[in-house]
């Protein structure tokens, strides 16, 4: 900077152009426009996208096409089914003593928040939303043993019944900590592991014991 | 050497930076308009909100070559620091103002946010080993014997954070199987508020408490002591909860409870001075962690439940829990406390 110390202007001619470097046009916009393709496209896109992790989550493999294109519409939609087969499970109707529908909802997003921030402050390499992601697609084990359970419910609710639902539980709360740990531990520091998979065991354990402890009416 | 270089006066960009790669796009509130190339260093800490004077600067001058091609006569209005709007700009000028506006804007609030927003603040206190967290955990069972020198307290956030979102766990394992009502809130969110509360509440209390008995003891040490004297109430809750025996949660609350208070205690008469000031300390933080646990024994336990029907009858108060069908698996485990109860009674 010091060389132009020196360098002068003169003052009738004036000086002016940008100084923002012009962005190249490599937005994929560019090549088609997705704005005027009709709507089931657009649709079917997210689905496949949506369902593509699905199938992610339940045959966990260390791939990492959770972790790039990463989306809440599946977390939002298992959630909510979490939260509506949920409901009804108290012995009076008047007063109700199972989880009210905030009450999941808040549940499982807070706890997600939580593990992602203490994933982040142990020196984590993931980003915010990718871990959000990861830890809403892998309750889909646990919304289908939720599922087992209603019916196995309808069946009846004794002892036997009990049991089937807790080897159910219990087997969907292995393959979901199972998932999210192969997903999440690559990002962490070696030596620091299970210090991240803890809150996540805590985080599944107690939906699945939100899911066990449900008795309809 | 090397760093000092850029802060020697008369660098023509170094002077006065505080050295963050935010201040760099200062360059470009610097448009000086039709004048010289020499940056003008005045302008490079704008903390002080000079990029809206250098805006209204080279609005000023923009209007004045505007003025000039127009052959109007009459000085330019000088409107010093205030910006003018869009009257009376035409289309180009206009837009340019409005993006120079729009990206200073931008620019100051992402500067706010990543200050007040950083969750590197935090980072420090989670700095932890697994092998650590573990001998710190065993390490608040046993109390210290040397309370004449300070002991040293890790200041950390892990260990603590997870021993309570455990405990609320086990509270709401405990309020599950004792099929407690709750009137007025959530299961979740009593579980929750109690365990947290008391964490943050006490840790609160006794930390201002050991300001005026001046004990030497700071706001972190204080959180993170008191989250790992909650290892000994959760062993004790999650061994009860699940056998119900009377005499063993009293033998549990003496034991375990006793022993991590004991470890409490001693710490903090290390760092305290004088009798009065120690005692004074020591006995509240012992009475309330006893307590708390005494509490969220009986609170919701199902024993207990069938005690408070035969007691209150029909006046029942607010905030009760009601006996309900218990399920069928734990028949075997309501026989047995029943017949314990009919022995200690």
């Amino acid at each position: 900077f010091a060389g132009l110390a020196d360098v002068s202007i003169a003052e009738d001619i004036p000086v002016e152009g940008e100084i923002t470097v012009p962005v190249g046009s490599h937005s994929p916009d560019e090549d088609y426009s997705t704005l005027d393709e009709p709507v089931k496209d657009t649709i079917m896109r997210d689905l496949k996208a949506v369902g593509k992790k699905f199938v992610h989550v339940m045959y966990p493999k260390k791939s990492s096409a959770l972790l790039r294109d990463w989306d809440l519409w599946g977390p939002l939609v298992l959630c909510v089914s979490l939260a509506l087969m949920l409901q009804g499970g108290s012995a009076d109707s008047k007063e109700d003593g199972g989880p009210q529908f905030a009450e999941v909802f808040v549940i499982i997003w807070f706890g997600a928040v939580v593990i992602t921030l203490n994933s982040k402050l142990l020196g984590g390499t993931i980003s915010f939303f990718q871990s959000l992601c990861v830890l809403g697609y892998c309750v889909l084990p646990l919304t289908v043993a939720m599922l087992v359970c209603r019916l196995v419910l309808l069946a009846g609710s004794g002892t036997v019944s009990f049991i089937i639902r807790l080897i159910v539980v219990v087997a969907m709360f292995g393959w979901s900590t199972l998932a999210s740990t192969a997903f999440l531990a690559d990002s962490q520091p070696p030596n620091r592991k299970a210090l991240v998979v803890y809150p996540i065991f805590l985080f599944y354990f107690v939906i699945s014991w939100m899911i066990l402890t449900f008795t309809p009416q | 050497a090397g760093p000092d270089t850029m802060s020697a006066p008369g660098a023509a960009a170094g002077g006065g930076r505080s050295g963050t790669a935010a201040e760099w796009g200062g360059f470009e509130d610097n448009m000086q308009g039709g004048g010289s190339a020499v940056i003008d260093m005045e302008n490079m800490d704008d903390t002080s909100g000079s990029s809206f004077e250098d805006m209204g600067e080279m609005h000023q001058r923009m209007k004045e070559e505007e003025e000039e091609e127009e052959g109007e006569a009459g000085a330019a209005e000088e409107e010093d620091g205030e910006f003018l709007g869009m009257k009376g700009l035409r289309g180009q000028l206009g837009r340019q103002v409005a993006d120079q506006m729009w990206q200073v804007g931008k620019r100051q609030a992402s500067r706010a946010f990543s200050l007040y927003a950083n969750i590197d603040i935090l980072r420090p206190y989670f700095d932890v080993e697994p092998v650590q967290v573990r001998a710190r955990l065993l390490e608040s069972m046993i109390p210290v014997k040397m309370i004449n020198f300070p002991q040293k307290i890790a200041g950390e956030l892990y260990g603590p954070l997870m021993l309570v979102f455990t405990l609320v766990a086990i509270l709401l394992h405990g309020m599950k199987t004792s099929d407690t009502i709750i009137r007025e809130g959530t299961l979740m969110g009593t579980a929750i508020g109690t365990c947290f509360g008391y964490w943050l509440g006490v840790s609160s209390f006794i930390y201002f408490l050991a300001y005026l008995c001046n004990a030497q003891i700071t706001m972190v040490q204080m959180l993170s002591l008191l989250g790992y004297g909650l290892f000994g109430h959760c062993i004790t809750l999650f061994v009860t909860y699940n056998i119900h025996f009377h005499s063993l949660f009293y033998v549990f609350w003496l034991g375990v409870g006793g022993l991590s208070t004991l470890r409490m205690v001693a710490v903090l008469v290390s760092r305290t001075v004088g009798h009065t000031q120690r005692l004074i300390l020591c006995g509240t933080l012992a009475a309330l962690h006893m307590l708390f646990l005494l509490y969220l024994h009986f609170a919701y336990h199902k024993v207990v439940e069938g005690i408070l029907d035969t007691l209150e009858g029909p006046n029942m108060p607010p905030f009760q829990r009601v006996a309900r069908d218990i399920p069928v698996v734990s028949n075997a485990v309501l026989n047995i406390t029943a017949k314990a109860m009919a022995l200690t009674l």
